[in-house]
């Protein structure tokens, strides 16, 4: 009995901020206020579906797709999807949409979650496969290019796995769990490698590009990653947490370190970046075109302005990359081998697909440099050891 | 001498040799929760790497989220939390992917 009174003396300091008459249980870390379970959900669960009616993310009557990969951010956006579709008749048709990379003891066994998920919330399931679309498994391809490279591959060809999965059951709206964390970690990893013209479309709540049959929204966009797990925990949902069988992305993970630690610090800091990325805006281009422009009285300019405009229609049009492909700036273009919506003349995924295929697999990555040196001293080294 | 439960969640069960629930006993009149930090850390994390997935800077790293029967530790004291007969305290890592 006595050990027990402890506990049961709550101070006024511990209440919920919210309703003042249960123990808070967990503190916000966007405005650390303390609150008590039941009013975490309800703010936890208004929040979403306020960001959802401010973007209009959907329409009475639309198909969405969840990607669901069994993990925490989807399995807890599956049911939140299922909770306010029902509590404020958005009239929507959820379906959960898997894609399965072939990573034996990584995605069968979270797959196997994604199943239990879809018995738990009665939606349909549709999994697409890597070994479906582009005949290679992650497996496969990781034996033929080494762990480094593997989220470079799977990164790519992931984003149209799911992309083809929602087209083939005729949806054309795919919702993702990325969450508050994840965009703030995508704009500091854009601004630490100076990929500045990305920041700005890194934190849209929807992706579309022009063109694209499918639409992408992140309703967990304002949402803390910390209160995603307490939701899954508090609520005891059924989720699969393991780190992919290979290592994730180096940069990343640092990136995602450091995030941690400035969340330590300050745990605004993640919404503030966020912030900070949307009202990033670069300087406008083309300021050229602009120069003629006002040149337009002088007539001696004329032939030289002519002249400008030629080239940068061409410049518009065509860009050779250097990687050979020819890029036409217009959005709405189909790749040349698979005919995905594609910048490029061939798209990113066949581009890899060749390359893995002409068994040159380590053309396109960023390790190329290395790796050819890696070659090269393992070559004179055993040059060195050969004796006549 | 505090009896309590340990629970590693959220993959972190990964850098315990696969361990997921725990009972421990803890020496003292009133232990603080660092305690049982110290404690798990110096006798139940074999491989060395790991160390530093779940300290650092001698507490729990950021981004392993600690509850103490359900509640955010840091609406508990933290580390100097006094351990009590019964308490649960539950370590959840938010580091992995989604």
């Amino acid at each position: 009995m006595e050990n027990n009174t402890r506990k049961k003396e709550v101070k006024v300091g511990q209440l919920c901020q919210l309703c003042h008459c249960r123990k808070a249980v967990m503190k916000r870390p966007k405005n650390l206020q303390k609150l008590c379970k039941e009013c975490f959900y309800h703010v936890f669960e208004t929040e979403i579906h306020l960001t959802i009616i401010k973007e209009k993310l959907f329409y009475k009557g639309e198909t969405i797709a969840i990607g669901a990969s069994g993990g925490k951010d989807s399995t807890v956006l599956a049911s939140i999807m299922k909770t306010l579709n029902e509590r404020y008749n958005y009239g929507l048709n959820l379906v959960l949409l898997s894609v399965d990379e072939g990573i034996v003891g990584y995605r069968d066994d979270s797959l196997a979650t994604v199943k239990r998920n879809q018995q738990q919330y009665q939606m349909p399931l549709e999994i697409v496969s890597y070994k479906d679309l582009y005949n290679w498994t992650m497996d496969e391809i990781v034996s033929c290019t080494g762990v480094k490279s593997s989220c470079t591959y799977c990164g790519v060809l992931r984003r149209q796995a799911l992309d083809r999965g929602a087209i083939k059951l005729d949806i054309h709206h795919v919702v993702t769990g990325h969450n508050a964390d994840d965009m703030a970690e995508t704009v500091l990893m854009n601004l630490l490698r100076g990929d500045a013209a990305r920041i700005e479309s890194s934190v849209n709540v929807t992706t579309n590009s022009i063109g694209s049959p499918v639409k992408r929204s992140k309703p967990f966009k304002y949402t803390y990653q910390k209160e995603i797990v307490l939701y899954a925990h508090y609520k005891k949902l059924d989720y699969f947490s393991t780190e992919c069988t290979y290592a994730p992305e180096a940069f990343r993970g640092t990136a995602r370190v450091l995030l941690k630690n400035l969340e330590s610090v300050r745990p605004s800091c993640i919404i503030d970046i966020i912030h900070s990325g949307g009202h990033f805006k670069l300087k406008p281009k083309r300021i050229r075109t602009n120069t003629p422009k006002k040149n337009i009285p002088q007539n001696t300019n004329n032939n030289n302005k002519n002249k400008h405009n030629n080239n940068n229609n061409t410049d518009k049009e065509i860009e050779i990359r250097p990687d050979g492909s020819v890029s036409i700036v217009k959005d709405g273009n189909r790749c040349e081998r698979c005919g995905y919506l594609s910048m490029n003349k061939i798209c990113k995924a066949c581009i890899l697909l060749q390359g893995l295929e002409a068994n040159r697999p380590k053309m396109i990555i960023g390790e190329s440099l290395t790796s050819s040196s890696d070659g090269a001293a393992k070559l004179s080294k055993t040059l060195e050891g050969l004796s006549f | 001498m505090v009896k309590v439960k340990v629970e590693f969640l959220g993959g972190l069960d990964q850098t315990f040799n696969g361990i997921k629930n725990l009972k421990l006993e803890i020496d003292g009149e009133e232990p603080k929760l660092i305690e049982l930090i110290n404690k798990l850390s110096n006798e139940y994390i074999s491989n060395e790497k790991d160390f530093e997935m779940f300290i650092q800077e001698g507490t729990i790293r950021p981004g392993i989220l600690v509850l103490i029967n359900d509640t955010d530790w840091e609406l508990e004291d933290k580390e100097d939390y006094i351990l009590d007969d019964g308490d649960l305290i539950s370590f959840t890592s938010t580091l992995h992917g989604g």
